[in-house]
C-alpha cells in the first residue's frame, strides 16, 4: 500500500479524490445545519452534473487534444433519453434512488451511441475542422430533440417526430393515464425531480475513477502520444483513430450521464437548453481549469457555476464582468511576458514550464 | 416554378449576406489562424450602430451605414489590439477562449446600452424595384445585398490580388516569420485585416436587419456561426470559397427550410457541411496542405 503511495501521480490522484470527498462531507454538514444560501442549495445538483461535463470534456480536448464544441449534445441526449427513462419507469421502479441510477446508465449508453456514430465521421478529422463538425453535430442535436414529441401510457412508450412543427402532444394518441414526456420544442416539463446531491457526488466519483484510470492506464498512455505527436505515435504502431474514439466514447458516456443527472433534477428542461453556450461554458472550465488537469476542471467548474449567482448583486453588470475576467485570465495566464515577469518574481515558477499536462 | 424561384432568390440574398460575413472571417482566419467567435457579435454592433442613427438622429441611410462601418472598423482594431495581440504567441485555445470572452463582452455591453427587448430595425433599402423583377416578389433588399455582396468580393480579390498591404496580407498568412523578415510590419498587416473584417462585419449587420428587422443582443451570433460554417465549406482562407460556401448555404437553406422542414433547416445545413468536409477535408476551394514529417 505505501509502495503504491510513492508514485507522484498516484499521491496526485489520491489527493483529487480526497478532496472531493472533503467537499461532500462540509457541503452536506453545512445543508444538514441549514448553513447553504438558498440560491446555491439549488445549484449543488447542476455542480455536480457541470463537474462531471467538464472532466469529460477534459478527457476529449485535454488529453486526447481533440477540441470538441458539440459537448452539450451529448449531454442533451444522456438528458432526455434518462428523463424519458425515468418517467416511463415510475410504476416499475417505485424508489427513486434506483431508478435514478438506471436513469443514468440509460443516458450514459444512449450518449455512447451517439459519440461512438458521431464519432466515426468526426475523428477522420482534425484540428479547426473538427472543432465546426462538433459544433455541427451538437447543434443537429438540439435540433432534432426539438422536433421531438415523447408521452408514456400503460401501452408503453409513445414518440413522434415533428418534422412540420404542426404536431401536438395530442397527436400522440395517449390513454387517460399517460403522460406527456417531451413536448417538442417546450422541452421536458412535468418531470420528477429525483436527483440527489449524494447521487451526484457518487456520479463525480465514478467520472473520476474511470477517467484517471484510464488516463493512467496503457491506454491512456496512448491516447497521450496521439495527442502529443500522432505521426510519431503512428510509427510505432499505435491506431490513432481507435485512441481517439476511445477517450471519444468514453467522454461522451459520461456527458450522457451527467446530462440524465441534470435532467432529472428540473421539472422543466427546455429544448434548446443545450445549446451552443452550454458547451462553450463546458470547454471554458476545461480551459481555466487546466487542459489535462482533472483537479483543475473540478474546481473551475464549481467556482464558475458559483460565481454567477454569487456576483448577482452586480445584476446586470455580472456577465460583462464574468467577460471581462474571463479575457483578463486567458491573457494573463498566456501572454509570455507577464509570464516571465511572474517567474521572475516567483523563482520556483518555471516560465518554460509545458502548458499542456496530464499529470498536473 | 414560380414558388421555386422566389425560394432561390430569397436564398440568394440570405446567402449573399452569409457571404459577406464569411469574407470578414475568412481574412480573419487567413492571416490569424483563429476562430473569431466574437465576429458575429461586431454584426450586431454594426447593426445597433445603424439604427440609432437613422432612428435617434434621423440622419439618411447611407449615413448610417457609414457611420456603422466607421464604428465596427475601430472596434475590430480595438478588439484585436486589446484582447488578441497578447496573446500571439499562446495556444489556439487561449485565442478561442479569449474571443468568446469577447463574444460575451459585446453582446452583454450591447444588453446594457440597447436593453434586451428587440429594436424593429427599419429597412435601409427604400427604392422601387423594377416591375419585371417584382414580378417575382424580388425585394430591393435583395438587390442590393446581392450586389453589395459582388461589388465586396471583386473588391477584396482586387485588393489582396494588387496592392501592397494586399500583397503583405498574404504575405503574413503564409508564413509570419518569413513576411517579418522581407521587411512587412506583421502587426499593422493583421489590425488591418481585423479593420477590413469588421467592416464587412457592419454592412453584413445592416443588409441582415434590413432582411429581417428583429435587432436584439442576440442577434448576430447564429448568422455567425452559419457564416463560419460557410466559410469553411468553401475552403477557409480562400476568398472565392467564402462567396460561393455563403451563397450555397443561403441556398440550401431557403430550400430545406421550404420543402423539407423549417424546424430542422439549420441541421440540413449543418449536415451538409459535415459531409462536404468529410469528402473534402479542406473545404470546396481549400489547399488541402499533407502534414510533413
Amino acid at each position: 500500500m505505501l509502495q503504491v503511495l510513492k508514485s507522484k501521480k498516484t499521491r496526485h490522484d489520491l489527493v483529487t479524490y480526497g478532496l472531493v470527498v472533503l467537499a461532500f462531507l462540509v457541503v452536506s454538514f453545512m445543508q444538514a445545519n441549514h448553513m447553504i444560501p438558498r440560491m446555491i442549495a439549488g445549484q449543488l445538483v447542476p455542480i455536480c452534473a457541470y463537474v462531471v461535463m467538464a472532466i469529460s470534456l477534459n478527457l476529449v480536448v485535454g488529453v486526447a487534444g481533440d477540441l470538441s464544441l458539440g459537448h452539450a449534445g451529448f449531454m442533451s441526449v444522456g438528458a432526455y433519453t434518462g428523463i424519458v427513462a425515468a418517467m416511463s419507469l415510475s410504476e416499475a421502479v417505485p424508489n427513486d434512488s434506483v431508478r435514478l441510477v438506471i436513469a443514468l446508465m440509460v443516458g450514459a449508453a444512449s450518449a455512447a451511441l451517439a459519440g461512438f456514430l458521431i464519432g466515426i465521421p468526426v475523428l477522420r478529422l482534425s484540428g479547426d475542422y473538427l472543432a465546426i463538425v462538433t459544433l455541427a453535430f451538437g447543434e443537429i442535436i438540439k435540433e432534432i430533440v426539438t422536433c421531438l414529441i415523447v408521452g408514456v401510457d400503460e401501452n408503453g412508450l409513445h414518440v413522434l417526430f415533428n418534422l412540420t412543427g404542426k404536431l401536438t402532444v395530442d397527436d400522440l394518441g395517449l390513454t387517460e393515464a399517460g403522460t406527456a414526456i417531451i413536448k417538442g420544442a417546450q422541452g421536458a416539463s412535468g418531470t420528477d425531480t429525483i436527483s440527489t446531491f449524494f447521487m451526484g457526488f457518487v456520479l463525480v466519483m465514478v467520472a473520476l475513477v474511470i477517467v484517471l484510470n484510464l488516463v493512467r492506464s496503457r491506454t491512456g498512455r496512448a491516447i497521450l502520444a496521439v495527442r502529443d505527436n500522432r505521426i510519431a505515435a503512428e510509427s510505432v504502431g499505435i491506431s490513432t483513430t481507435r485512441y481517439r474514439m476511445i477517450a471519444f466514447v468514453v467522454s461522451a458516456a459520461l456527458a450522457g450521464a451527467a446530462g440524465a443527472l441534470f435532467g432529472n433534477s428540473f421539472s422543466q428542461l427546455s429544448a434548446t437548453k443545450f445549446d451552443f453556450n452550454t458547451s462553450i461554458l463546458i470547454l471554458v472550465f476545461v480551459v481555466l481549469g487546466g487542459l489535462g488537469n482533472m483537479r483543475g476542471s473540478i474546481v473551475a467548474a464549481t467556482v464558475l457555476t458559483i460565481l454567477p449567482e454569487a456576483l448577482r448583486q452586480f445584476s446586470d453588470y455580472r456577465m460583462l464582468v464574468y467577460a471581462i475576467v474571463l479575457i483578463l485570465v486567458m491573457i494573463i495566464s498566456n501572454n509570455s511576458t507577464i509570464k516571465d515577469f511572474v517567474a521572475r518574481i516567483v523563482p520556483s515558477r518555471k516560465s518554460g514550464k509545458k502548458e499542456v499536462s496530464a499529470d498536473a | 416554378m414560380t414558388v421555386f424561384l422566389q425560394f432561390l432568390v430569397n436564398g440568394l440574398s440570405m446567402g449573399s449576406v452569409y457571404a459577406i460575413i464569411a469574407l470578414g472571417y475568412t481574412m480573419v482566419y487567413g492571416i490569424a489562424k483563429m476562430l473569431n467567435f466574437a465576429h458575429g457579435d461586431v454584426i450586431m454592433i454594426g447593426a445597433y450602430i445603424s439604427f440609432c442613427v437613422t432612428a435617434y438622429l434621423g440622419l439618411p441611410a447611407v449615413v448610417s451605414v457609414l457611420a456603422a462601418v466607421a464604428v465596427c472598423t475601430v472596434l475590430g482594431i480595438l478588439i484585436e489590439g486589446l484582447a488578441y495581440k497578447p496573446l500571439r504567441q499562446a495556444g489556439p485555445l487561449a485565442v478561442l477562449i479569449t474571443a468568446i470572452g469577447v463574444s460575451y463582452f459585446l453582446q452583454n455591453a450591447a444588453q446594457l446600452i440597447w436593453g434586451a427587448t428587440p429594436k424593429n430595425f427599419t429597412s435601409i433599402v427604400t427604392f422601387e424595384v423594377p416591375p419585371a423583377l417584382a414580378a417575382y416578389n424580388v425585394s430591393a433588399v435583395s438587390i442590393v445585398t446581392v450586389v453589395a455582396c459582388l461589388v465586396i468580393m471583386a473588391a477584396l480579390m482586387w485588393f489582396t490580388g494588387k496592392t501592397k498591404m494586399g500583397k503583405a496580407m498574404r504575405a503574413v498568412s503564409e508564413d509570419k516569420a518569413a513576411a517579418q523578415l522581407m521587411g512587412i510590419n506583421v502587426n499593422r498587416t493583421i489590425s488591418m485585416t481585423f479593420a477590413i473584417g469588421s467592416a464587412l462585419a457592419a454592412i453584413a449587420g445592416v443588409l441582415l436587419c434590413s432582411y429581417s428587422p428583429v435587432l436584439q443582443p442576440t442577434t448576430g451570433a447564429m448568422p455567425g456561426i452559419k457564416a463560419f460554417t460557410a466559410a469553411v465549406f468553401g475552403g477557409i482562407g480562400s476568398i472565392p470559397g467564402a462567396f460561393v460556401g455563403g451563397i450555397l448555404l443561403g441556398i440550401i437553406e431557403a430550400m430545406a427550410q421550404a420543402y423539407i422542414s423549417t424546424s430542422l433547416a439549420n441541421s440540413i445545413v449543418f449536415a451538409v457541411l459535415i459531409v462536404v468536409l468529410l469528402v473534402k477535408p479542406a473545404g470546396l476551394f481549400g489547399k488541402y496542405v499533407p502534414e510533413k514529417v
